[in-house]
């Protein structure tokens, strides 16, 4: 279960250069939902979207393709997308919710809807469950300790925030660029994360992430019939440009290595979680 | 037609919102009810008046130890039905009606209501206030499939029920407090956000990315930890979330 169910996997960019001009990478999550919304696939989709605080996201319900784009980007620290999916249903009435998260939160979609314990109505109103590749993820605070006191930037002053090469990139507007390497940011993650066991949003219709792909595109996984029903009819539309995975560098090798990674590191956690005291252990979420 | 099962809605001491929202499946009650299930007890909708022999008993309400009726009907409950099912937050965990101190029109005296678990074993949990229509549903399909259904059936709607069977083992006090001991003390919450979509009261909110309870508003109906991700998770039956779906919407057709 390494990268999880699929029925394809390609790389594939947005076609439409205002989408791509602030997306995080190929733009991918931003154009399926902004056709999606055109073609009434969904009514609205809950996202990422800017908040009074530089880089802190707040969950959005965004129903016009102009507050889609005004959430694009990774915001590399917490947005707890799912705490709209229910509120998606009652004060914005929609029928057919499109929401975007990181694996754990396509757990939690998942779980809304095998599980509905305090979601009433909403199991049958996911219609578009989009997630994104995750390796960890920052509390606000450890993001503002990593932009601010390690790359010495202001997070207001920041343009971008990226993740590759293993090292972590802050981009300004002024145009300085500052990296500093991965393992710096290691004692900031959020410990939830550290029993994380899937890298590559496993339970989503459609998964996507930056690893894989060259610089400006992206990989996609297409899970299930309703996400292959949504990325065939997409791709139909002129949506995405498309490449063969087989054919890009560093493909998806590098993908199987990380998300591989990811998950023995975190299946030794669960396991030193079970004797963490003198004969008393933490609990295994997955037991 | 298959066999069915039979299934009884004893009534404790709640408001009836749990039998509405099993009401609120509306075809899909009739779906159950015509193909899968027998509805041989409750109050209003059935003209018995003592609790009769059923597969599954689902038990609506907490009870009051000052009601001998009650306390009675509690324990006939236990003696008649193959499964014990807590329907909602009062019988799994009390909800609401812990916070009774006696003093209402027209039996002052009755001040003491405790969640059925305090008084029998119990099989099964659904919590929530009100549990959802769709959880119940699913309960009621799971259960069907677990009594009548083929030895594959069987297994897959015994994995499906066995987070709930162990939220019934696990205790019959609830609250958002919960979140606290057993997920963030725990350092497992990852900050998606379930808990607060859960809260029927609102009384969790997300600050910086994680839960904020206000422990004054909640009522204890133990829906935020039942939906939390990281209280249980079952591989087996997540990744099979697709087909699940498929089936339930199948058998409800
Ligand atoms: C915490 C985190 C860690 C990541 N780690 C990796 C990784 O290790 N490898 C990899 O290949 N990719 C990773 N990604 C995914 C990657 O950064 C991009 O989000 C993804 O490729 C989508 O880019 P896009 O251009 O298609 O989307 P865009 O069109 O730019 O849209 C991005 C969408 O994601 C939403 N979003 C942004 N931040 C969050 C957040 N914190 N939580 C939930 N939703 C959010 C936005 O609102 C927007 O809708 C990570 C993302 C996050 C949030
Ligand atoms: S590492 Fe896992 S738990 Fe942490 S944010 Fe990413 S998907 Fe969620
Ligand atoms: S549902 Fe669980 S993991 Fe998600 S924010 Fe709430 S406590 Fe944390
Ligand atoms: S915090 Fe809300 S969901 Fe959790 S037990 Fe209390 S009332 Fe129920």
């Amino acid at each position: 279960m390494v990268l999880g169910n699929y029925k394809s996997v390609v790389a594939a960019r947005s076609a439409d250069n205002e989408i791509l001009k602030g997306a995080q990478d190929g733009g991918i999550v931003t154009q399926l939902f902004a056709y999606a919304l055109e073609e009434g696939i969904i009514d609205g989709a809950i996202v990422a979207g800017p908040s009074e605080e530089p880089w802190k996201p707040e969950p959005v319900i965004a129903t016009t393709k102009a507050e889609l784009l005004a959430a694009r980007g990774t915001k590399y620290t917490l947005s707890p997308n799912i705490s709209l999916l229910k509120e998606a249903t009652r004060s914005y009435g929609l029928d057919k919710i499109g929401i975007v998260g990181t694996p754990c939160q396509m757990q939690a979609v998942r779980k809304a809807q095998l599980y509905p314990v305090g979601m009433r109505d909403v199991p049958d109103k996911i219609a578009l469950a989009v997630g994104i590749f995750c390796m960890e993820n920052f509390p606000y605070q450890s993001l503002e300790a990593i932009v601010e006191d390690h790359c010495n930037v202001k997070l207001e002053s920041v343009k971008k925030l990226d993740i590759g090469k293993g090292k972590f990139w802050a981009y300004t507007e002024r145009g300085a660029v500052t990296q500093i390497p991965l393992k710096v940011t290691h004692k900031y993650e959020q410990p939830g994360c550290h029993v994380c066991l899937d890298y590559v949003s496993n339970l989503a219709d459609i998964s996507t992430g930056s690893v894989g792909a060259p610089d400006g595109w992206s990989t996609v996984f297409v899970r299930t019939k309703n996400g292959e029903d949504t990325w065939g009819k997409a791709i139909a539309a002129g949506c995405f440009e498309t490449k063969p995975i087989e054919e890009v560098k560093p493909g998806l090798d590098l993908v199987k290595k990380l998300a591989t990674d990811k998950i023995t590191k975190n299946q030794k956690t669960l396991e030193a979680r079970a004797t963490f005291g003198v004969g008393k252990g933490l609990r295994n979420p997955y037991i | 037609m298959v066999e069915k099962i039979t299934v009884g809605h004893v009534h404790m001491s709640g408001c009836t919102g749990c039998l509405v929202s099993f009401a609120d499946n509306y075809e899909g009650l009739f779906k159950i009810l015509d193909n899968y299930a027998d509805l041989v007890y409750a109050l209003t909708l059935v003209d018995v008046r003592h609790i009769p022999e059923m597969d599954v008993a689902l038990v609506e309400g907490s009870v009051c130890l000052q009601d001998k009726c009650s306390v009675e009907e509690i324990k006939e409950a236990r003696e008649k039905a193959k499964i014990v099912v807590a329907l909602g937050g009062c019988a799994a965990y009390g909800n609401i009606t812990r916070f009774c101190r006696g003093g209402q029109w027209n039996q002052p005296q009755m001040e003491s209501y405790v969640p059925i678990a305090d008084l029998i074993d119990v099989d099964l949990y659904i919590p929530g206030c009100a549990p959802t229509p769709q959880q119940i549903r699913n309960v009621c399909i799971m259960a069907y499939l677990l009594l009548k259904g083929t030895d594959e059936q069987k297994e897959l709607a015994g994995a499906y029920l066995k987070p709930l069977m162990d939220l019934a083992q696990r205790g019959d006090e609830a609250c958002g407090c919960d979140l606290m001991y057993d997920v963030i003390n725990q350092g497992l919450c990852m900050g998606c956000g379930s808990c607060a979509a859960a809260c029927p009261v609102r009384a969790v909110t997300i600050e910086y990315g994680k839960p904020n309870i206000d422990r004054d508003m909640c009522i204890k109906c133990g829906a935020c930890y039942a939906q939390c991700p990281r209280s249980f998770f079952n591989f087996d039956v997540m990744n099979e979330f697709e087909g699940i779906s498929e089936l339930i919407k199948g058998v409800m057709e």
